[in-house]
Order: C-alpha cells, then sequence, then structure tokens
C-alpha cells in the first residue's frame, strides 16, 4: 500500500474500539476502504485481491500508522494475519504498539523500499536476530530495532515483567520524592 | 552545570532508571488519565496476572469518547441508544469497582473530555509527566508537563507499576515571534505550524513552543497548540510554565495550596529552558504572517489560508485521491463553498473561550437553513458556565444543538457523526477520510471560523463578524 501518511482511523475505525478484548479485530482492518457501504469486499481493494490473500508482510507508504493511538491498529493487522509493516517511516505510538505486540516495525531505504512496492507477493525474510531483511536475489537491508524491545521479543521476555522486578527501585524514588 | 531545556529537566526528574544502551529508562508517571475506550484490555492484564492499580491516587478515570451527548441518555433515564457504547461505559464502572479506582463516571458533574477535565481539576501541573491512552494527550504539555499518549498495554504497566519504559526523544524548538492578529487564533496558528512542518515533522521529538507570540496566549490556547502537536508527528509538546500558567491553576481542586503553593510555585518557575540550551531542530514562525486557516484535505498537514486556493500538485496520486475524497478541484477557492454540517467541540476547542468566540459570531443571528450546528462543551462544568453566561442560549436561539459533554463528533464513536458526502466544519484536530462518518468531509478551522460557517452556510471569513 503505497500511499503515505496511512493513519489508524483508516487501520481500525473508531467505530470498532468498543471491543472490551484483543481479538477478532481482522475482520474490520481497512473496513472503510475494504468493504463498501452494503458490506461487500470492494475489488479494487488491495486486500481482496487474490495475491494477496497469502501475505504476512504489509509494504507501506511512509508515515504509516500515524495520528490516533489506538493499539487496536497493530492488534487487527496481527489478527488478520500481518506479521510485520515496512516502510521507509514509521509513525512512533504505532511502532511502539506493534512492538508490545509482536508486530515487526521495518523502517528500510527508500531503494529497498522502492523494489518491494514494485514486487508485491516477493518472498522476503525478516531476520531479527541480526536485524536484516533479506531480499529474494540474497540482498540484505539493516533495519534499525530498539534494543530492549528486540531482546523480549527473541528472548520471551515480558516487559510487564521486567517493570515488575524494577519495584524496589520504584519504591526508592516514590519514596526520595516524599 | 550545563545549560537544559524545559523538556531535559522534567525527564531527568522522573528516571527511576536512567537509559542504557541495552534499557530503556524506567520513568515514572506522576498522573494517568484513563477512558473507557483504551482500558478495558488493561484492566483484563491486571486481572489475569493478579495484579493491583499501584497508585490509585495518581489516576484520574474518566468516560469521554464513546458516551452519548444526548441529555436524555445521560440524565433522563434514557438507555444508552449504541449498545456497544453501553457495555465499555458498564466494563468502566465495574472496573474501577474491582480496582477500587475513583471514577468521575456518567452523571459526574466533574465529567468531561478527559484532557479538558485533567486542567480544569488542577490535576495537570508544570513538570509533571502526563500519560493516557490517548494521542492528545500531548494537551497537557501547554502547562509544561511531559505528557504523551500511549496504547493500551502501557496503559497497563502504568496502572501495575506507575512508569513506563522509554527511550529519550529529541527535541525540537519552536519559536513564535509578534502576535497574532485580530481574529486569527491559536487553532489558526497550529493549523499553520502544522502546514509549516508536515504531519511528520515532529516525528521521535518533543516539540517546546516558545516565544512572544505563545507567551501571550491564554492557557486554553496553548492547550489548544499543544494538543495538535501529536498531528504533526511529534511525541509531546510543551509550553514552559510562567504567571499565567499559576493563575490558572491557584484555587483549582488538586492543586496545591497554602504553603505548599508557594514551594511549588518556586519550583515550577525553574521550569524554563536554560539560555543556550541545545535543540535537535529548531524553526522560527512569524505570528503575524498566520491568517485564519482550514484544511482542505484528509490529513491536518494539507491546510491552507481560508483565503486562499486548493493547491496543485503534478503526479501524486495520493493528493489526488484525497481531494476525490474531499470533492475538491486543485486551483479553486474554499470560500463560499457550502457546508451542511458544523461542530464546535473536542479536545482542541471546546473550552469557555472557544464558546465565548463562537458565541461573539453566533449572537443575534441564526444558523443557516439546511446546516446543522453541534455545539459539545469540554465538560459538564464548562456546560454550566456557559448556561449562566448566556452563551447556551445564544447557541439555542440560533437554532444550535446544545450538548452534554465528551469527544462526540470528533471521532463520531457515540453516533454523533457526519453523513455522507456532507461537508462539516469542526473545530477538531483530525480530518482523516471517514473519521467523523463514512464518506464525511471534515474541514478543520477554529471556533470563530466554524460559528462563521454555520451563520452562512458556506465557508466564510470569521474577522467579517468579529470588529
Amino acid at each position: 500500500m503505497p500511499s503515505s501518511n496511512i493513519d489508524t482511523d483508516q487501520i481500525i475505525p473508531a467505530r470498532f474500539l468498543t471491543t472490551t478484548s484483543r481479538e477478532g479485530l481482522g475482520e474490520a482492518l481497512f473496513a472503510d476502504w475494504r468493504y463498501d457501504t452494503d458490506g461487500r469486499p470492494r475489488p479494487d481493494f488491495v486486500l481482496n485481491q487474490p495475491q494477496s490473500q497469502q501475505c504476512r508482510i504489509l509494504v507501506a507508504g511512509p508515515n504509516i500508522g500515524c495520528g490516533s493511538s489506538r493499539e487496536h491498529a497493530p492488534w487487527a493487522l496481527l489478527d488478520y494475519g500481518f506479521q510485520a509493516v515496512i516502510s521507509t517511516e514509521i509513525a512512533d505510538i504505532f511502532r511502539s504498539n506493534s512492538l508490545k505486540n509482536g508486530l515487526l516495525p521495518v523502517v528500510v531505504d527508500e531503494t529497498t523500499h522502492r523494489w518491494l512496492l514494485e514486487n508485491p507477493g516477493a518472498e522476503v525474510e525478516v531476520d531479527l536476530v541480526n536485524t536484516l531483511l533479506r531480499l529474494p536475489d540474497g540482498s540484505e537491508a539493516s533495519f534499525p530495532v530498539e534494543a530492549f524491545a528486540r531482546y523480549c521479543l527473541l528472548n520471551g521476555v515480558d516487559e510487564l515483567g521486567y517493570l515488575l522486578s524494577q519495584l524496589r527501585a520504584i519504591e526508592r524514588f516514590e519514596q526520595a520524592r516524599g | 552545570m550545563s545549560a537544559k531545556t524545559l523538556f531535559q529537566k522534567v525527564w531527568e526528574s522522573h528516571e527511576v532508571v536512567p537509559e542504557t544502551a541495552e534499557t530503556p529508562a524506567v520513568l515514572y508517571v506522576d498522573l494517568h488519565l484513563v477512558h473507557e475506550v483504551t482500558s478495558p484490555q488493561a484492566f483484563t492484564v491486571l486481572r489475569n496476572r493478579g495484579l493491583r492499580v499501584r497508585c490509585p491516587q495518581r489516576t484520574l478515570v474518566t468516560m469521554d469518547h464513546s458516551t452519548p451527548t444526548e441529555t436524555a441518555q445521560i440524565f433522563g433515564g434514557k438507555p444508552i441508544s449504541l449498545e456497544s457504547a453501553a457495555k465499555q461505559v458498564r466494563q468502566l464502572e465495574a472496573n474501577c469497582a474491582e480496582f477500587g479506582l475513583d471514577l468521575i463516571g456518567l452523571q459526574d458533574e466533574r465529567r468531561g473530555i478527559v484532557h479538558v477535565i485533567g486542567p480544569e481539576l488542577g490535576a495537570t501541573q508544570p513538570g509533571k509527566t502526563i500519560v493516557c491512552g490517548d494521542s492528545h494527550t500531548s494537551t497537557h504539555g501547554a502547562f509544561g508537563a511531559l505528557a504523551f499518549g500511549i496504547g493500551t498495554t502501557e496503559v497497563g504497566y502504568v496502572m501495575a507499576t506507575q512508569c513506563l519504559l522509554q527511550r529519550k526523544p529529541r527535541t525540537f524548538a519552536i519559536d513564535v515571534t509578534g502576535r497574532l492578529a485580530d481574529g486569527v487564533t491559536a487553532k489558526d496558528l497550529v493549523l499553520a505550524i502544522i502546514g509549516r512542518i508536515g504531519v511528520n515533522g515532529g516525528t521521535g521529538h518533543v516539540i517546546e513552543y516558545r516565544g512572544e507570540a505563545i507567551e501571550a496566549l491564554s492557557m486554553d490556547e496553548r492547550m489548544t497548540v499543544c494538543n495538535m502537536s501529536i498531528e504533526a508527528g511529534a511525541r509531546a509538546g510543551m509550553i514552559a510554565p510562567d504567571e499565567t500558567t499559576f493563575a490558572y491553576l491557584a484555587g483549582r481542586p488538586r492543586a496545591p495550596s497554602g504553603a505548599q503553593w508557594e514551594a511549588a510555585t518556586d519550583r515550577w518557575r525553574n521550569l524554563r529552558t536554560d539560555p543556550g540550551a541545545p535543540f535537535d531542530k529548531q524553526v522560527t514562525l512569524a505570528a503575524d504572517s498566520v491568517e485564519p486557516m482550514i484544511t482542505y484535505g484528509t490529513n491536518p498537514g494539507m491546510v491552507m489560508a481560508l483565503r486562499g486556493s486548493v493547491p496543485e500538485r503534478q503526479d501524486d496520486e495520493v493528493f489526488a485521491r484525497s481531494l476525490g475524497y474531499m470533492g475538491l478541484q486543485p486551483g479553486e477557492p474554499l470560500l463560499d463553498r457550502p457546508v451542511q454540517v458544523v461542530f464546535i467541540g473536542s479536545c482542541t476547542n471546546s473550552r469557555l473561550s472557544d464558546l465565548e468566540l463562537a458565541a461573539r459570531v453566533l449572537a443575534g443571528r441564526k444558523v443557516a437553513s439546511g446546516v446543522r450546528l453541534l455545539v459539545v462543551p469540554g465538560s459538564q462544568a464548562i456546560k454550566r458556565q456557559a448556561e449562566e453566561l448566556g452563551l447556551a442560549q445564544v447557541f439555542l436561539d440560533a437554532g444550535a444543538e446544545w450538548r452534554e459533554s465528551g469527544c462526540s463528533m470528533c471521532l463520531g464513536m457515540n453516533g454523533d457523526t457526519v453523513g455522507p458526502g456532507q461537508y462539516c466544519v469542526s473545530t477538531s484536530n483530525r480530518n482523516f477520510e471517514g473519521r467523523q462518518g463514512s464518506g464525511a468531509r471534515t474541514l478543520l478551522a477554529s471556533p470563530a471560523t466554524a460559528a462563521a460557517a454555520a451563520v452562512r452556510g458556506r465557508i466564510t471569513d470569521p474577522r467579517e463578524f468579529l470588529h
């Protein structure tokens, strides 16, 4: 989806935010672009096309995920079946929310991005251990990932557990302030 | 000691554990604002893991996003008509009871949009870290607080530990010289800023707004500016506290008082950027050259002067698609275009001074035939004040709908929506496709511009009505 500035209202419209769980939002992913007003899939929307059906990686234009902080956006993408989002620029809160849920935000250079957009359906490998994106011809593009988020994802470390392990320091901080 | 920015001072004073190469900082949160839409799943995590809320006294909970604004559904015994909204309201009530949190509930006289009531109650204060599962948390930066939006998972972290894991953002100084001209508002200023730096201009940065034009703004106006920092992609927006800030806070229920007030204001006076402190990015804007603004496209960066023309952009499919959605042509003016809906409300512009400005335009005038004007005050307190001051009567006499507070038509979660293909001049903060309703065409503007559009039924320069 090459458009820049795809906002989280498009990824998951507000009327779906009344859910009290994290599951089942895949149906509503890009709802207003995916379905017409009668609820029928729009044939010209990329996700409704046959070649998209096995895709697990979304390649999007710059500033993907801008706008609202709704974590429902990565939940919907994951529930639909996506495992990673690739762009040249990913909005801050969306990036953080994605990492919290194991949806990999992958930022690559313009050249790699252009190649990906021109080759939809290509099989690529996202190597989180080495933070490399491997293209079919064997070439590799490095992508930055916040070190701790990467560590947690690779080692199954629970961030909340980590924070809870800091309780002594938190207590000291609270006491020092009075 | 090296020169520090306001941001750095607030950040450093909240580091429980500083950042390392391997680990983010553990940052303490002074105030956690909670609402009904982004909290249910967080409470579920706490429940599943047998955790309690660490600091109930640092947690301010209300409901605003999916709540109805119709009086009968709030006070009249009429059930909430949207079942999914009713469920979220009940869920939050149950969660607060279970976890021992005070809830500013549906009929509470203190209820309102969370980013309106935090400051109103004096809970928002200089130098605090303030978070909420909502991107417009940046609003509170107007007080010199470090305030930013978080996702639901992080809402759970804050509930359980009163802390977050954060990497330090970069800093961006936006210096605004001169003064805003008559009839040009803080909303026009922030729209001009976003137009200048772009919807990703602030990504990865905390913006500090400085300069004489900023210092001249009231607290309501500073909140409008900081509120829309997220629309430029920024992590947060801050304005250094000063006597204007202290005057606003003095006497509010959760503000310090007596000897503690003196101690607090002494501390707060040091919350400024030191001379010579470096920023990662800097931009200067002249307030005098800001005109009344309006968005024409489908993100807040697609903005123009009200008296201008829709820009042209060759070979830009996304731009063309956006104009197609909006039903606009490059090169055409927006002035005099008919509109069908006007919304005055949202955490950007629903405070008393916003309503006063709208009332100045609407006084003695009528909403044009065929136009729906919805006025939603930012809080129940503002609603009462507006009624006492006669502003509500101005709105009602003009033929507007005057509602109970809430987010309402900003994002249309509660049934207050704009119809497909309808143009809505809105004092809210986002004009994304479908945000206010499927097929809705949002034009973001100031309360004065919105009120003027309601009177004429067409996009109008509000300065015609303001002398």
